[in-house]
């Protein structure tokens, strides 16, 4: 029933939390788009009127980029990145990270699990 | 932080001069530069810019979307070949 922007169906929540659920939406523009609306931002998403739906239905769409639009648009700059072959797209090719962050230790979010290299010296004490 | 709009974006003079040059003359060379620092302005589209790295100047041929980015981006200044004895083939995607 609460269908917004494609396949989001959070319900019990409060709207304000509900809409969150939305790729390209948090709490800032949740809130945003409730105020803009005139919609209570405590009112749970089963307990909308269908007029209400419609009004943040329409915010939605007409002001923000959310779910596969943005999707598209976030891996175009990545892939932009990565096709002038600058040092940021570079870094992407080779899945390190591309702020600058140290790669002596850590970082395992963008190299992913430990491959452990076989014969390299412990350090001792 | 981010650079001061009212300034416009950073170039250095000479290497905008040589720009500039070029432009008017339709002679098209490979221009040596150590600025790495300079913005990649609109102008330069369609050079190509040799960029130091420290050791040899690497040639970039600047494209339209390269706008906006800093010379010094295209010129990697450090080497890496992989660590010894490591297959390539996870690497590269």
């Amino acid at each position: 029933m609460a269908r917004i922007a494609g396949v989001d169906i959070p319900r019990e929540k409060r709207v304000e939390i509900a809409l969150t659920y939305i790729f390209g939406i948090g709490l800032p523009t949740s809130q945003k788009i409730l105020a803009a609306t005139a919609v209570s931002p405590d009112t749970r998403v089963k307990d909308l009127t269908d007029e209400e739906t419609q009004k943040i239905r329409r915010e939605i769409e007409d002001r923000y980029k959310v779910e596969g639009d943005l999707r598209r648009e976030v891996s175009m700059s990545i892939k932009r990145l990565m096709d002038i072959g600058c040092y940021r797209g570079q870094r992407h090719k080779l899945g390190l990270p591309v702020r600058g962050q140290k790669t002596k230790t850590n970082a395992r979010t963008r190299k992913g699990p430990r491959r452990t290299v076989a014969g390299k010296k412990m350090a001792t004490k | 932080m981010a650079r001061s709009r009212k300034k416009g974006p950073y170039v250095d003079t000479k290497l905008l001069r040589k720009v500039e040059n070029m432009n008017e003359g339709t002679a098209k060379r490979v221009m040596k530069t150590w600025s790495r620092r300079s913005t990649i302005v609109p102008a330069m589209i369609g050079h190509t810019i040799a960029v130091h790295n420290g050791r040899i100047h690497i040639p970039i041929y600047i494209s339209e979307n390269m706008v906006g980015h800093k010379l010094g981006e295209f010129a990697p200044t450090r080497k890496f070949g992989g660590h010894a004895g490591q297959e390539r083939s996870s690497r590269v995607r």
